[in-house]
């Protein structure tokens, strides 16, 4: 590990530490081994009138006003880490490039553009390597779609009721919306020539863990994207640099980043990943296998914990919706605990399996009230209650977490996670 | 990337000095390891295509190819050569397809295991640092979904042997993934496997004995049967 320095790869505790000096207050313990630190930092200054000095002149690269310090909330259990966006910080739909969600198996690695390669091999005529110059030379396709690890929203799921001080952050952190931009996987697998029979394809990182996931064929033939860029950049290294596989509507894990390999095959190759992981145990003794797609899913992010309302009176609540099913079509708002809802305003662009931003306005009467929203998706899918959930995949099922939340405002404007 | 290339095979093993001298050269297996005659597939594996599916699947590559018909093809990248598609292709079939020649007992394994692993793993493959290895649960029951109490592994859990051997070969151990040599690692798929009490202490594995070892749990896992709609699944 003495080396990671040098190779940029895994950052070290202290970087881990600074990077979350700043975090807003999380929940005791909720994410376990999440570093905090909370030196405060002296509020930056300003001029008491900013119209009577000339300004800064421009930057060749800008960066956040001062005043404003989002962080990613930091996980690490190397070699498997985590950051978690801060979803309750955000506005409209797109996740800022450096505050998107990270999960690595094996750190990040360092990868040089120029020596970088995509092998494409296995049930093909003509197997085949793609620099990344040819690649961003087939026509390019871009798309606003939605990431999110599967697992994520487990700590809540499993631990109903024990974590009030839980932010959407700790909560649902493990979810964010870039535009990508990158070559359809159609296009390559037409390249080389991908024969009929093939009916997964496995897809191989270049990072430590050289993690693996099998995909079937059919996702390729449909929507799949080998991507280079992401809200108009290169990739950041913690997302895939220089080429990710992203696959629109599906688990995080199976959009495989660091690319370098795609082996086509007439059946699955039970990757440690798609076996002893990413699988649901379901109640009967059965467990399923190659469950990619998400189910709809809505999460308020305003008002929630840690935040705490000024007063009755005129509130917006604000959130986002998503389904890997397609498009979001309602998002129902309830301030009584579940017993009325009301459709909420969701607002354009409503793409499909993007985060959809919605919003009701919502007054206030000072008294103790129970938030919830609730998302249907184009298939007639109604995002469930935790209930139906235990009930159709058991009480520690693991991953596809999507049950309705819900938020307590206590009469003093506190607002607390309530399961 | 150092590391890698001195833990790696002999260079006679890696196929090519060119291939030698590639970035990130795993041992490879030669060409004869990929002739032994695949086992059969177990019926119920799930993801293998029925024929409503297969059909299924022959729509959606029209679909996919009628999207792109437009475009012309455009010959860009260069063809990979045996020599290079061997360097990068270490993926293991739960059929053993890719397993590469070579073998490794339970006892050399528990020797490997001392050294490499015990410090994440613990002794007996326990978990201490990282997780658990070892252990059954009473009957082979799968309970995973309704009881918290039982662990999650090799022997409780895992459908394939196979990925035991894939996963060692390319990611471990931490400090040094992907730089153990065939031998070393089936000897610690043997060495774990005994652990799960799937492999006596005096066993071996190979290429051929290892897709053989049938699992506790290969029945227990059903491909994705959510059927879209408004089911809650």
């Amino acid at each position: 590990m003495a080396n990671n320095r040098e190779n940029g790869g895994l950052p070290s505790r202290r970087d881990v530490l600074a990077g979350v000096v700043g975090t807003a207050a999380v929940g005791a313990g909720a994410v376990a081994g999440a570093q905090q630190a909370d030196t405060p930092k002296p509020r930056p200054r300003a001029p008491e009138d900013p119209t009577k000095m000339q300004g800064l002149v421009p930057r060749p690269l800008g960066e956040r006003s001062a005043f404003e310090t989002p962080r990613r909330l930091v996980r690490v259990l190397e070699p498997s880490s985590s950051s978690r966006t801060p979803l309750q910080y955000l506005q409209g739909i797109v996740t800022p490039a450096d505050l998107h969600f990270e999960r690595h198996h094996g750190g990040i690695p360092n990868i040089d553009p120029e020596r970088y390669e995509l092998l494409i091999h296995g049930m093909v005529e003509r197997p085949q390597t793609f620099t990344l110059a040819d690649l961003k030379r087939f026509p390019a396709e871009s798309k606003l779609r939605f990431l999110e690890c599967s697992g994520n929203g487990g700590t809540a799921f499993q631990n109903q009721g024990r974590y009030p001080r839980m932010s959407p952050q700790e909560m649902d952190g493990l979810t964010s919306t870039s535009e990508w931009t990158g070559v359809p996987l159609k296009l390559l697998f037409r390249e080389v020539g991908a024969r009929p029979e093939a009916t997964w394809f496995l897809a191989e990182g270049m990072d430590a863990a050289v993690m693996t996931r099998s995909v079937p064929m059919e996702k390729a033939w449909d929507d799949a994207i080998v991507a280079y860029a992401q809200n108009g950049e290169p990739l950041r290294p913690e997302q895939g640099y220089p080429v990710r596989l992203f696959l629109p509507g599906w688990e995080g894990n199976a959009s495989v980043k660091w690319l370098r390999r795609l082996d086509l095959s007439d059946r699955p190759f039970m990757t440690r990943e798609e076996t002893s992981k990413y699988t649901d145990p379901l109640p009967g003794g059965k467990a399923r296998m190659f469950s990619f797609g998400m189910d709809a899913k809505s999460l308020i992010t305003f008002p929630t914990f840690p935040e705490r309302l000024g007063g009755p009176g005129w509130w917006e609540v604000r959130g986002i919706a998503w389904t890997g099913r397609g498009r979001i079509t309602r998002v129902e708002i309830s301030t009584d605990g579940g017993r009325n809802w009301e459709d909420a305003e969701l607002q354009e662009p409503v793409l499909p399996k993007c985060h959809v931003r919605f919003r009701k306005l919502w007054n206030w009467d000072g008294r103790g009230a129970t938030l919830m929203s609730r998302a249907t998706d184009e298939t007639g899918y109604v995002q469930p209650t935790r209930d139906a959930l235990l009930a159709a995949r058991g009480s520690y099922t693991r991953y596809h977490y999507n049950q309705i939340r819900s938020w307590r405002v206590e009469s003093d404007g506190q607002v607390f996670f309530a399961g | 990337m150092l590391v890698l290339l001195s833990a790696c095979a002999p260079e006679s093993e890696t196929g090519s000095s060119a291939a030698a001298e590639d970035d990130a050269v795993l041992p490879v297996p030669p060409e004869a390891a990929r002739a032994l005659p695949r086992p059969e597939l177990h019926p119920g594996m799930p993801g293998l295509l029925n024929a409503a599916e297969l059909e299924a699947l022959a729509a959606a590559r029209e679909d996919g190819l009628a999207d792109i018909g437009h475009l012309p093809e455009f010959g860009f990248g260069e063809t990979a050569s045996p020599e290079r598609i061997a360097a990068w292709d270490i993926d293991i079939g739960p059929d053993g397809e890719g397993l590469p020649p070579g073998s490794g007992s339970v006892e050399r394994g528990e020797t490997l295991y001392r050294l490499q692993c015990v410090q994440c793993h613990g002794a007996r493959g326990e978990g201490s640092q990282f997780e658990a290895l070892a252990g059954r649960v009473p009957g082979d029951r799968f309970p995973f979904a309704e009881d918290r109490r039982y662990r999650i592994t090799v022997g409780s859990y895992w459908p394939y042997a196979t990925t035991l051997f894939d996963y060692i070969r390319r990611a471990m151990p931490q400090a040094a993934p992907g730089s153990l040599p065939p031998d070393d690692v089936y000897a610690l798929t043997a060495f774990i496997l005994q652990l799960n009490g799937l492999l006596g202490s005096g066993d071996s594995l190979d290429a051929e004995s290892l897709p053989r070892i049938r699992m506790p749990a290969r029945d227990r896992f059903v491909r994705d049967d959510r059927r879209g709609g408004p089911e809650v699944r």
